[in-house]
C-alpha cells in the first residue's frame, strides 16, 4: 500500500471527524517508508508458516499485527530483526529492507540489525543479573557509554521512559529476576530503548499483564512513538485500537488486510477481517 | 526341610494362593450381584497370597535368628559338669567344635566320647526344629490362606491392604539401605575412637610427619601419624586434576551444548562419557607407562626436574578421568539455560560468544559449580591412579613435580600386607577413611545444595 492510497483513503473515510485517525494518518503519510517486506515466505523445515506478505512501516508510526493463533505473526515479526536465524529448521525467503537495506544482505551484520531493530518478547525474560546490569547489558555491549556516569546516565533514562523508575531506583543493585512480571516487562522494554534502537518490535507484551501494568505498557508506547517505530503483535483488540495507527490482520500465514486502525475496526474491508473481529471467527 | 526348600514352597504356595483367591472374588462377585466388589480379582488374589505367606515367612526368619541359640543352650545343658564349669571362651570353643562335627565337618584332634555324643544330640535337635519349623510354617500359611479366602466379600479393601503392604516393603527396603550405612559410618567412627585412644587426636590432624613404624608392638614409640603430608598430597592432586578438568570439560560442554549441531553432540557426548567407564586402574597404568615418562622428557627439554611419578603425573591423568563429569553435567545445565535468556540477548544485538559469556554462563554457573564439586569428590577418593603414578612419598611439599602420597594410598598401604588389626598402624586407615568421608560428604552436599537452588531458579 502506497502513501498516495493511504491518503485517498483518509479523504474517503467515514470517519473523518476523528480527531485522532486524521492525525495518526496525517503524521503517517508524511513519514517515509522504515520496513520494507516484499513476498516474505517463511518455512519451518518442510512446513511453510507464511506465505508471501507484502507490507510496509513506516517511521514514528505503530503498527499492529492481529490474529488467529498460529497465524504467523510472531514468525513474520521475528523476520524482522532476524530472530529466526535462531531456529535451525527456520527459512526465510522474499526481500525485507529497512531504511533500504536488505536486512538479509550476507554482508551485513546481523548484530548490527538486532542493535537497530530491537525486540520485547512475549514472556517478560530479564537476564539472572542486578536491575542496572540488565539494562546496562546492551550500551555496554555497543559501547554507548564511555565513562561509568554516563552509563548511569542511560540506565535512569531507559528506567524512566518505560516508568519504572521510581519503583526500583532504591534498589538497582537487586536481581531483576525478583521483580513482578509487569515490571519485568518493562525491565525489558528498557533494557530494548537503552540501546536506542530505530524499530522496536513487541510480541504480545502485555500477555501476561493486569489491566494497570497493561495500560502503563500503553502509555509507554505512545510516548515511545515519538522516537521509535513499533510494530506490536497483540490478541486483544481493544489495545490494538488504542495505540495503534495501523492495523494488520494475519490469517493462515497471509496478510489479509492491513489499514488505519478506525478504518479496519469499524469498516474491515475483508470478509475474513470482519469476522474476526466481531467475534464470529476466533 | 532346608530353608531354600521352605522359601520355594513358600513361594508355590503364594502362586496357589493368588490363583484361588481370584478364583474366589470372581465367584464371590456372581453370588453378589448387587453389591459391586470394592476390589479387582487380582487384588483379592494378591491379599490372599499375601496372607498365605508373609506370616509364614516372618516365622521363618524368627526361627532362624532363635533356634541355634536354643539349641546351642540344650547341648549345652546335656555336656558334662566338668566341661560346663569352665570359662565361657572355653565353653565356647567346645560348642563350637560340638557344632562342626554335628555338620560333619572335621575337627582337629580326636573327639571324645561325650563330644561324639552332644553332637548327635545336637544333630537330633536340629532334625527336630526342622520338622517342628516345617509343621509350624504349614499351619500357619494354612490359617493365612482359609482366614483370608473366606474373608473375601464385596466389602473387603483388598486393595488397599495390598497397597499397605507394597508400602511396607519399600520402606524395609529403604530402611535396609540407610541402615547399611549408617552401620558403616558407626564402625569406622568407633574403629577410629580406638585410634585416637593410642594417638593424640591433635598429633593426627596437625602433624606434619607421616611415619608409622610397622615393627614396634608393645614399644612405647608408635612412630608419627601427621595427616598433612597425605591430605596435602591428596589437596595438590586434586587441584591439579580441577586444573586439567574444569578448562577443557568446560570447552567440552560449551562446544556440545551452543555449537554442536545435534548429531553430532548425540554421538560426541556418550563417547566423551565412555572417559567415565574406564577403569582407573587403566588410567593408572597409563600414567605410569605413557604420561610420567612423557612429563619427565618435557621436564628436561625446560629444564626442569620432573620424576616420572609425580603429582603432576597423576594430576594429569585424573583430570582426564573426570572431564566427563565436569562436561557431561556442565552440558545438560547449559542446555537447561533458558531459550529466553538467550534470545534476550541475542535481540539487543550480542554476539553468539557474548551471549554464552555474558548471559548463559552467569545463570548456569551455580550448576557448574555443583559439577565441578561433585568432580573434585570423585578426584579426592580416587585411589588407584594415585597408587600407581604418584609416587608414595608422603612428605609434606609444596612442589607438584615431586612425588607425594595421598589418604587413599595410605589407606592401602595400612591395611595391605601382614599386621595387627589393634594396632595403630591398621587403626589409622580408619581414621583417614573417615577423614576422607567426612571431607567428600561436605563436597557432596555443597554441591546438591547448589544444584538445587539453581534448579529452583527457573521454576
Ligand atoms: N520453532 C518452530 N518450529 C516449527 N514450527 C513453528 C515454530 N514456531 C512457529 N511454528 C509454526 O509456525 C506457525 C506460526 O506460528 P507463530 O508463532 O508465528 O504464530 P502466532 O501467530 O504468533 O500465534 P500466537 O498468537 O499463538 O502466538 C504455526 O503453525 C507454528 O506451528
Ligand atoms: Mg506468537
Amino acid at each position: 500500500m502506497s502513501n498516495d492510497k493511504l491518503q485517498t483513503a483518509t479523504v474517503t473515510s467515514a470517519d473523518i471527524n476523528d480527531i485522532k485517525l486524521q492525525e495518526s494518518l496525517a503524521a503517517t503519510a508524511a513519514q517515509p517508508v522504515k520496513i520494507t517486506a516484499r513476498d516474505v515466505k517463511v518455512f519451518y523445515g518442510d512446513n511453510q508458516a507464511i506465505h508471501g506478505i507484502d507490507l510496509d512501516v513506516y517511521q514514528n508510526e505503530v503498527v499492529a499485527f492481529i490474529g488467529p493463533s498460529g497465524c504467523g505473526k510472531s514468525t513474520f515479526l521475528r523476520c524482522l530483526n532476524r530472530m529466526n536465524d535462531t531456529i535451525d529448521i527456520c527459512r526465510v525467503t522474499g526481500e525485507i529492507k529497512l531504511d533500504d537495506r536488505n536486512i538479509y544482505d550476507p554482508t551485513l551484520d546481523v548484530v548490527q540489525l538486532r542493535a537497530q531493530v530491537g525486540m520485547v518478547f512475549q514472556k517478560p525474560n530479564p537476564f539472572p543479573k542486578s536491575i542496572y546490569e540488565n539494562i546496562a547489558y546492551g550500551p555496554k555491549l555497543h559501547g554507548l557509554a564511555e565513562k561509568k556516569s554516563d552509563l548511569d546516565d542511560i540506565v535512569e533514562s531507559s528506567l524512566r521512559r518505560a516508568g519504572l523508575w521510581n519503583e526500583v531506583k532504591d534498589r538497582l543493585n537487586q536481581p531483576g529476576t525478583g521483580l513482578s512480571g509487569g515490571q519485568q516487562q518493562r525491565l525489558c522494554i528498557a533494557r530494548t530503548i537503552a540501546v536506542s534502537p530505530e524499530v522496536i518490535l513487541m510480541d504480545e507484551p502485555c500477555s501476561a499483564l493486569d489491566p494497570i501494568a497493561t495500560s502503563i505498557i500503553e502509555e509507554l508506547i505512545d510516548e515511545l512513538k515519538q522516537n521509535f517505530t513499533i510494530v506490536i503483535v497483540t490478541h486483544n483488540m481493544q489495545q490494538a485500537a488504542r495505540v495503534s495507527d495501523r492495523t494488520a490482520f494475519f490469517h493462515l500465514g497471509n496478510l489479509i488486510e492491513i489499514g488505519a486502525t478506525n478504518e479496519l475496526f469499524t469498516n474491515p474491508k475483508q470478509k475474513r477481517t470482519e469476522d474476526y473481529i466481531t467475534g464470529r471467527y476466533g | 526341610m532346608s530353608n531354600l526348600t521352605l522359601i520355594v514352597c513358600l513361594l508355590v504356595v503364594m502362586a496357589m494362593a493368588y490363583q484361588l483367591g481370584m478364583v474366589r472374588s470372581r465367584k464371590v462377585a456372581t453370588i453378589n450381584p448387587v453389591q459391586r466388589m470394592h476390589s479387582r480379582p487380582q487384588h483379592y488374589g494378591m491379599m490372599v497370597a499375601l496372607w498365605a505367606v508373609l506370616p509364614a515367612f516372618f516365622i521363618l526368619v524368627i526361627w532362624n535368628l532363635l533356634a541355634p541359640d536354643v539349641i546351642a543352650a540344650l547341648v549345652q545343658q546335656s555336656l558334662p559338669p566338668e566341661i560346663q564349669s569352665q570359662d565361657a571362651q572355653a565353653v565356647a570353643v567346645t560348642l563350637r567344635r560340638i557344632a562342626n562335627l554335628a555338620a560333619n565337618f572335621g575337627i582337629v584332634a580326636e573327639a571324645a566320647d561325650w563330644e561324639l555324643a552332644a553332637a548327635a544330640y545336637m544333630q537330633q535337635l536340629q532334625h527336630s526344629s526342622g520338622l517342628m519349623l516345617t509343621a509350624l510354617m504349614a499351619a500357619i500359611a494354612a490359617a493365612g490362606l482359609t482366614f483370608s479366602y473366606f474373608k473375601i466379600a464385596p466389602q473387603r479393601r483388598a486393595r488397599h491392604q495390598v497397597e499397605r503392604v507394597v508400602k511396607a516393603v519399600l520402606v524395609i527396603c529403604s530402611t535396609i539401605a540407610i541402615l547399611t550405612t549408617i552401620g558403616i559410618v558407626l564402625s569406622m567412627v568407633t574403629e577410629t575412637l580406638k585410634f585416637f585412644s593410642f594417638i593424640k587426636p591433635t598429633d593426627f590432624f596437625f602433624g606434619t610427619t607421616w611415619n608409622p613404624r610397622f615393627s614396634t608392638t608393645g614399644a612405647t614409640d608408635q612412630g608419627s601419624f601427621g595427616l598433612l603430608p597425605l591430605l596435602s598430597g591428596t589437596m595438590m592432586i586434586a587441584v591439579i586434576a580441577l586444573l586439567v578438568a574444569i578448562p577443557l570439560g568446560l570447552m567440552v560442554a560449551i562446544y556440545l551444548a551452543e555449537y554442536a549441531p545435534a548429531k553430532l553432540r548425540n554421538t560426541v557426548k556418550p563417547v566423551i562419557e565412555v572417559l567415565a567407564g574406564i577403569p582407573t586402574i587403566v588410567y593408572g597404568f597409563f600414567a605410569l607407562v605413557t604420561v610420567g615418562p612423557f612429563l619427565s622428557d618435557l621436564g628436561q627439554t625446560l629444564g626442569l626436574t620432573i620424576r616420572a611419578t609425580s603429582a603432576l603425573t597423576a594430576g594429569v591423568v585424573m583430570g582426564i578421568m573426570i572431564i566427563p563429569f565436569i562436561s557431561s553435567l556442565s552440558d545438560d545445565i547449559i542446555t537447561q539455560v533458558p531459550k529466553a535468556l538467550r534470545d534476550g540477548s541475542l535481540g539487543l544485538g550480542a554476539t553468539k560468544s557474548e551471549t554464552i559469556r555474558k548471559v548463559v554462563l552467569p545463570a548456569a554457573l551455580p550448576g557448574i559449580v555443583g559439577a565441578v564439586l561433585l568432580a573434585a569428590s570423585r578426584a579426592i577418593g580416587e585411589t588407584m591412579i594415585v597408587v600407581l603414578a604418584a609416587g608414595n612419598a608422603p612428605a609434606l611439599t609444596a612442589n607438584p613435580f615431586e612425588a607425594v602420597s595421598t589418604v587413599t594410598v595410605t589407606i592401602v598401604n595400612q591395611l595391605t600386607g601382614d599386621n595387627d588389626f589393634a594396632s595403630p598402624q591398621s587403626l589409622v586407615a580408619f581414621a583417614l577413611g573417615l577423614t576422607l568421608f567426612v571431607i567428600t560428604l561436605l563436597l557432596n552436599i555443597i554441591a546438591l545444595v547448589i544444584v538445587r537452588k539453581y534448579r529452583e531458579q527457573y521454576e
